[in-house]
């Protein structure tokens, strides 16, 4: 008996058909019908000018943008040291920024709760702002991971030829080594700013009472509306597919202009 | 490679005949064992393992929580009516998932939704009615008809939906008021005990109230309509128990709007809506005051106190808003098996036997809708509970006649407990009298009028696009043109760098 390479590709794809594909196809029949299960547009304008749907996704716009801005402010610098350090127990140092994705999620944002707690006394003063700092802690990992990936692999000569031809640390710093570490950061930026715009878990246990994406489908599936959260995710999808195609185009170009500094 | 071969024909072989197999024992099985598919709220039934030092030693016997009451009633059976059954249990969150559930094609024979819920399946012709027998009281093994309180009996006899009185499809299980857990050193119980409470600026960023839309509701036309509601004319009109329930009920747009800008206001006055951190935050002392229901402020209370930190509870004098849930069987489970309406109806019997009551009431805080009827125990249980010892001080009378015997001057089901009780779990878990006259009940709504409570709801927790201000608009504006030239700049400058 041989299995060719495609027979391994079996339980992925039986995978995939099941439960990426099958529910994919529910989405879109609900989306798209009303309650009698004809088809309707009724979803999709409904979304477009109600004033509460639209003011959620920019509320949620909002949260994501700070958190991804956020992170990455603490995470460029931190996977910059150590990618370029000589630290001999950097792997430790990488290891304790990674360690905390270890502990269940709910559990780190309740013991940040309690310090949030001791610092700001009260709360429910700046839901906004634990928001955020709940999201950029849920996150941090995943934004140093491909930033610190992408520094690593730098070539160091690359530095050291702008420097012979002048530059000084700075300039070298902003037209080699942040340029060429682009894609790290775009890889990080998508993965945190996408989910940060659902993560409503984050926003619930730390008191903030108005709702994002994620919340607002969860309410209209307690009001047995599955239409309207249908068309909610899928308009959100499609959100997400723009950006990523966005972002890919972008990686390529940036990739191409790297090849021309060489 | 042979060799593999081999082995490889001889595992699909026995996988075959395992799948080949495996039908025909359960099958066989299947003949004598009842299947009895049971959903409950999650943590709400005795799963016993109780420690050495909570035997409950009344004096007509020690109750004990051994293994879980599922287990109990699985034996039981068998010894009862000689025949076995099997219960496959499982849970949901809120009575929305157990609909959605229901909904997706989720089948249960048994069920246990909130009395709002219950109406919604009834009218929607989903629930199986009670047998005959269920409701035959000579039967020694039907607990749930010679036991169940005359006060609980009483409002499932007058509901009805459709014509259909609640008690014909329905047997309580658990009920309780809503009202405010607060802390008495900072919270003056007169502050409390209204649903003023919310907009109160004393405490302002201090209180956290339910997340959910019923609730939420429920408290805002309270407090809009607390002048109304607490004054003479209206406490002693004849018939105030029924106009307070159509005052509480009322879901026209005029008030819904109102109570949107009631919910509105109090939003910012509010610590946070809390789906299940309400109970935490004022146990550790975040918060002084929590929009609770009574079980879980039982539970909270006597949390509490194992760090001798006292909390108490207060039903706003206005009303408060008594729920219940209660056992329903459903048609698309049943399916006309006689057989398993009796197993389901039995369960219901099973968990409503006196001393299987108390485990439950001891177990999850929740009061239960059982008095016990001829059987003593459980008023002995709240004796043993509440009861003050000799040598208190300060000890009041506090009766429960309206539950255990359905008249309010019972002189035999009069407790006598230490003072702070008024305020505390026993205040929680069997409401006064006076309370229990302002108790009103939350029916469902149709369709159009969840519509719009529910579309009331998501503009109180949504950002309101159209309340960001102009200038927000023009700076967005601003910066996104400055990036685009900025960008437009730098790819000239580099073009000119590389040509």
């Amino acid at each position: 008996m041989r299995f060719s390479r495609k027979t391994l590709g079996i339980p992925y794809a039986v995978f995939l058909l099941l439960f990426v594909v099958a529910p994919l196809l529910v989405l879109f029949y609900y989306a798209f019908t009303n309650g009698q299960g004809v088809f309707t547009l009724k979803n999709l304008t409904d979304f477009f000018t109600d004033p509460n749907t639209l003011g959620t996704l920019a509320y949620s716009f909002a949260v994501s943008l700070a958190t991804t801005v956020l992170c990455l402010l603490i995470a460029y610098p931190v996977a910059y040291i150590l990618a370029t350090s000589k630290l001999k127990a950097k792997s430790v140092i990488i290891m304790i920024f990674i360690l905390p994705m270890w502990i269940n999620f709910s559990l780190r944002v309740t013991a940040l709760k309690e310090i949030l707690t001791i610092i700001e006394g009260n709360l429910a003063f700046y839901p906004f702002l634990n928001s955020v700092l709940g999201m950029t802690y849920d996150f941090l990992p995943f934004m140093i991971l491909p930033i610190y990936n992408s520094i690593v692999k730098l070539d160091i000569s690359l530095n050291e030829a702008a420097r012979d031809l002048g530059a000084n640390g700075r300039m070298a710093f902003l037209r080699v080594t942040l340029p060429l570490s682009l894609p790290g950061i775009i890889s990080g930026v998508s993965m945190v700013f996408l989910p940060a715009m659902t993560n409503y878990v984050v926003l619930d246990m730390l008191y903030n009472s108005t709702y994002i994406m994620g919340s607002l489908i969860g309410s209209y599936f307690n009001a047995y509306n599955w239409h309207g959260g249908s068309m909610i995710a899928l308009v959100l999808l499609g959100i997400i597919c723009v950006f990523s195609l966005i972002t890919n185009g972008k990686e390529d170009e940036e990739a191409k202009t790297g090849g021309a500094l060489l | 490679m042979m060799n593999t071969k081999r082995m490889l024909s001889a595992a699909l072989l026995l996988c075959l005949l395992g799948t080949l197999l495996c039908p025909a024992f359960s099958l066989a099985a299947k003949e004598e064992t009842i299947t009895l598919r049971i959903c409950n709220w999650e943590e709400y039934i005795d799963q016993g393992d109780w420690g050495e030092d909570e035997v409950i030693d009344l004096e007509s016997g020690d109750i004990f929580g051994e293994n879980s009451l599922v287990d109990d009633f699985e034996t039981w059976y068998e010894e009862t009516y000689g025949k076995k059954v099997h219960v496959e249990y499982s849970t949901f969150g809120t009575n929305e998932d157990l609909y959605n559930m229901l909904t997706i094609g989720d089948v249960y024979d048994l069920v246990c939704p909130s009395e709002y819920m219950i109406m919604k399946l009834m009218a929607e012709d989903k629930v199986q009615p009670l047998s005959e027998d269920f409701f035959d009281g000579e039967n020694e093994n039907n607990y749930y008809i010679r036991g169940v309180s005359p006060y609980i009996r009483n409002i499932f006899e007058t509901h009805d939906i459709g014509g259909v009185t609640w008690d014909k499809c329905a047997a309580g299980y658990m009920w309780g008021v809503t009202g405010f857990l607060y802390n008495p050193e900072v919270l003056e119980e007169e502050n409390a005990a209204t649903w003023n409470l919310l907009e109160n600026r004393d405490y302002n960023r201090q209180i956290t109230m339910k997340d959910n839309v019923r609730d939420a509701y429920f408290a805002a036309v309270g407090a809009l309509k607390s002048e109304k509601l607490t004054s003479e004319d209206f406490t002693s009109r004849e018939d105030y128990v029924l106009a307070l329930q159509d005052e509480m009920n009322d879901v026209s747009q005029e008030t819904v709007d109102a109570a949107q800008e009631y919910l509105q206001k109090i939003r910012d006055n509010l610590y946070s809506f809390e789906t299940d951190s309400g109970k935490a935050d004022m146990i550790t002392g975040k918060v002084v005051a929590n929009y609770q229901w009574s079980g879980d402020a039982v539970y909270a209370m006597d949390t509490a106190e194992e760090d001798d930190y006292i909390l108490n509870f207060a039903v706003p004098q206005e009303c408060t808003n008594i729920y219940f849930d209660g056992w329903i069987m459903l048609k698309s489970g049943i399916n006309g098996n006689a057989e398993k309406q009796q197993a389901a109806e039995a369960f219901i019997n099973f968990i409503s036997r006196p001393d299987n009551v108390i485990r439950n009431m001891y177990y999850i805080g929740y009061t239960s809708a059982i008095s016990g009827g001829e059987d003593e125990r459980i008023f002995e249980y709240l004796d043993w509970n509440y009861g003050a010892e000799e040598d208190e001080e300060e000890v009041v009378d506090y009766p429960v006649g309206y539950f255990f015997a359905g008249e309010e001057d019972n002189e035999d089901y009069v407790l006598s407990v230490p003072e702070e009780q008024l305020h505390r779990q026993l205040s929680a878990q069997y409401p006064s009298q006076e309370v229990i006259r302002r108790a009103s009940i939350m029916v469902y709504f149709n369709e159009e009028q969840s519509e719009r409570i529910n579309r009331m709801w998501i503009r109180i927790r949504c950002f309101n696009i159209q309340s960001v201000p102009v200038w927000v608009w023009i700076a967005i504006g601003a910066v996104i043109i400055l990036g685009v030239l900025f960008g437009y700049q730098r790819k000239l400058s580099k073009q000119r760098q590389y040509s």
